[in-house]
């Protein structure tokens, strides 16, 4: 599909819309909700950055995007649209052919993602031969290409190399390679530099920003990495305790955040853009999932909570323009203050 | 690779020089063989010259020295009860322990392999922990009781299947086999299902383990996330890497069928190395004792040396030479 065609549809219907997902797994202890009615949308040639700390739900979300919640967890609600059309009840063949195809997805630790046993053009000719009407022949050309298009020098003579063969910085270039090889329409990179070293992150991330831009695919890129957010991200979704808390342009919230929980972290991250200055913690750390406060998740820690936060129900978007999940959000004049 | 293998044969000779001291030190408390083949009517002089003749009077390094010296001609020595050269005897026998082995390691390794990866990947259903329950059976069952059972039912009650002996064999150059005639097929199945029952329930709890396992890593996950079909996901990328430990203990087990063979020849009376063994120990017949204990040792040795070749086989990531340095 030409760039213009992926651009055209994007204006009308979003690559990715997540609407009031629920996700839950059943606990000996009651069922919690990773995933509490959180609803986004990424279009074409769009990064999304997915941030939050570990157990916020992040990972939970991409997971279910791609029907790949290990068991007992399940969608409990909510519908996930790709292209417009609904693939959360799809039967398991149907999703099966979804994933790799229209969806590609990249995992955090390139060391483990491969397997060690089959050489990378082995990987990467099985993954094309089963979403894609080619012959052998024209697998392995596509498979080089897909290589040369990731940045692997020398790709026709390294197809045959096995994944120990290539250093980790390699070989997450490999899994975006087999992530991308079926021209997939969205790409979920659930945490692709976490496990790299700082020099190569910021590779990879240049890697991704280029190939969603050259390719129009949508992008969602969970991390809790402020700076990759930072770096890579046109729009920024923040999730605390299972719940989508902010959701605005990476600028704007990064700069000026409404949620105090995202001032909070952005006061709390060094970033480099925001200059040299004192990091505060959030006092507390975040509430398990079978032991919420009642209201907003984020009350027991949050300086500007009130009588209304402490009783649900508990904030949405829509409780500030769309913006930010709080009762009393900051001001965007108050920044100052608040960071 | 050449100088692994070297090292590797030679090692093995050593392995096999230390297994042949060691038999012969313990040959001694097994019996005198000096008391079976005189008889009641004997003198002390009698057994002072026999002893003076077979070298028994010597201390045992000795004769293991003796032994050895023979043995590297190929000169196993006469077999004290048959008169005859033990070399012979065991290829006479052989051909029946190899075949019995061969036929209950086939039976091992296609049904512990399959039935393994059957539980491993249905683990919740109701046939999978029915075969993991039976399994537990053929592994805390001492073979030869499970020998006399299946003789029992199928020999006693049932009448299909004979109980004893190899049936009829067919003579091809100097190999009898019994694959080729219909008694001889069934004679086989009820020892080589009893001698290879251990290790098939063996392989299989390996293989489900090791598959299980398997089926947990990042890289599987990443399969399921390309999309791609379940079954080239367990037999492509799952059973493959499960692979490596299952050869290592298969190729052991391999060994130990042939070794273990002892016992079920015993129960069926199976013609072949394993009773001659048995045999021998009851008539402390030595060079057959000898050249049977290395054979075996031969065997093990050999198996594990292929087992090792076998690894550079499956996993590419032990064939980089390794003062090439590993990138993880």
């Amino acid at each position: 599909m030409t760039r213009e065609g992926r651009q055209g549809r994007a204006n009308a219907t979003p690559v990715l819309s997540v609407r009031d997902l629920i996700v839950e797994i059943p606990t000996r202890a009651g069922t919690v909700r990773p995933t509490d009615g959180v609803s986004y949308d990424i279009r074409a040639g769009e990064i999304l950055g997915v941030v939050g700390e570990s157990g916020a739900g992040k990972s939970m979300t991409g997971n279910a995007v791609i029907g790949l919640l290990d068991p007992p967890a399940r969608i409990a609600g909510g519908e996930i649209l790709l292209n417009g059309e609904r693939i959360d009840n799809l039967s398991r063949d149907k999703l099966r052919k979804v994933r790799g195809r229209k969806i590609g997805m990249i995992f955090q630790d390139p060391l483990t993602s491969l397997n060690p046993l089959l050489t990378i053009g082995d990987q990467l000719t099985e993954t094309i031969l089963e979403h894609l009407p080619v012959g052998q022949p024209e697998a392995q050309e596509r498979a080089i290409a897909a290589l040369e298009e990731v940045g692997i020098p020398a790709a026709r003579a390294r197809i045959d190399s096995y994944p120990h063969e290539f250093s980790g910085g390699m070989r997450q270039r490999v899994v975006i390679a087999l992530a991308l090889c079926a021209e997939p329409d969205l790409v979920i990179a659930d945490e692709p530099t976490t496990a790299l070293d700082v020099s190569v992150q910021a590779q990879i991330i240049a890697l991704l920003k280029r190939l969603c831009r050259e390719k129009g695919v949508a992008v969602m890129l969970v991390t809790h990495d402020m700076g990759v957010i930072a770096e890579a991200a046109d729009r920024v979704a923040v999730m605390y305790a299972g719940r989508l808390v902010e959701l605005g342009p990476v600028r704007e919230v990064l700069t000026r955040a409404r949620h105090p929980y995202t001032a909070g972290l952005m006061a709390s991250t060094p970033l480099a853009s925001l200059g040299h200055r004192r990091l505060r913690q959030i006092p507390g750390a975040m509430p398990r999932l079978n032991a919420l406060p009642p209201g907003c998740p984020f009350n027991p820690r949050c300086e500007r909570a009130e009588d209304k936060c402490r009783q649900p129900p508990a904030p949405g978007l829509e409780a500030c323009e769309g913006r930010a999940a709080c009762w009393f959000p900051l001001t965007p004049d108050a920044e100052e203050s608040a960071a | 690779m050449l100088a692994y293998i070297i090292r590797r044969v030679f090692q093995s000779a050593l392995v096999l020089l230390i297994v042949g001291l060691v038999a012969f030190a313990m040959f001694r408390f097994v019996g005198d063989p000096v008391d079976n083949m005189l008889g009641q009517e004997r003198t002390q002089a009698d057994v002072e010259r026999l002893r003076q003749q077979l070298g028994l009077d010597q201390p045992f390094p000795v004769q293991y020295w003796r032994f050895l010296e023979q043995a590297v001609q190929g000169n196993f020595g006469l077999s004290y009860r048959q008169g005859r050269p033990v070399s012979d005897i065991l290829i006479e026998r052989l051909p029946a322990t190899l075949e019995l082995a061969f036929v209950s390691g086939l039976f091992a390794l296609a049904f512990g392999i399959g039935l393994g990866v059957f539980t491993a990947i249905r683990r919740k259903g109701f046939a999978a922990n029915a075969i993991m329950t039976l399994s537990l059976i053929g592994v805390s069952l001492p073979t030869f009781l499970i020998g006399i059972l299946l003789i029992y039912v199928f020999s006693v009650e049932l009448g299909w299947l004979p109980s004893f002996g190899r049936g009829e064999v067919t003579r091809i150059g100097g190999w009898t086999t019994g694959f080729l005639t219909e008694s001889g097929i069934k004679a086989l199945i009820l020892p080589a299902f009893t001698l290879g029952l251990y290790q098939m329930t063996l392989i299989m709890r390996l293989v489900r383990t090791e598959m299980l396992e398997v089926l947990r890593q990042d890289y599987i996950r990443f399969a399921r996330a390309r999309g791609l079909r379940e079954r080239a996901i367990n037999f492509r990328h799952a059973l493959k890497n499960t692979l490596v430990p299952v050869i290592t203990i298969t190729g052991l087990q391999l060994g130990s069928i042939i070794a273990f063979a002892i016992i079920t020849e015993t129960v069926f009376q199976w013609p072949g190395v394993g009773l001659l063994f048995i045999n021998a120990i009851q008539f402390v017949d030595i060079p057959v004792m000898a050249a049977y204990l290395m054979m075996i040792s031969v065997m093990f040795v050999g198996i594990n040396l292929i087992v090792d070749l076998l690894y550079f086989a499956i996993d590419p990531r032990l064939r980089v030479d390794r003062s090439a340095g590993k990138a993880t």
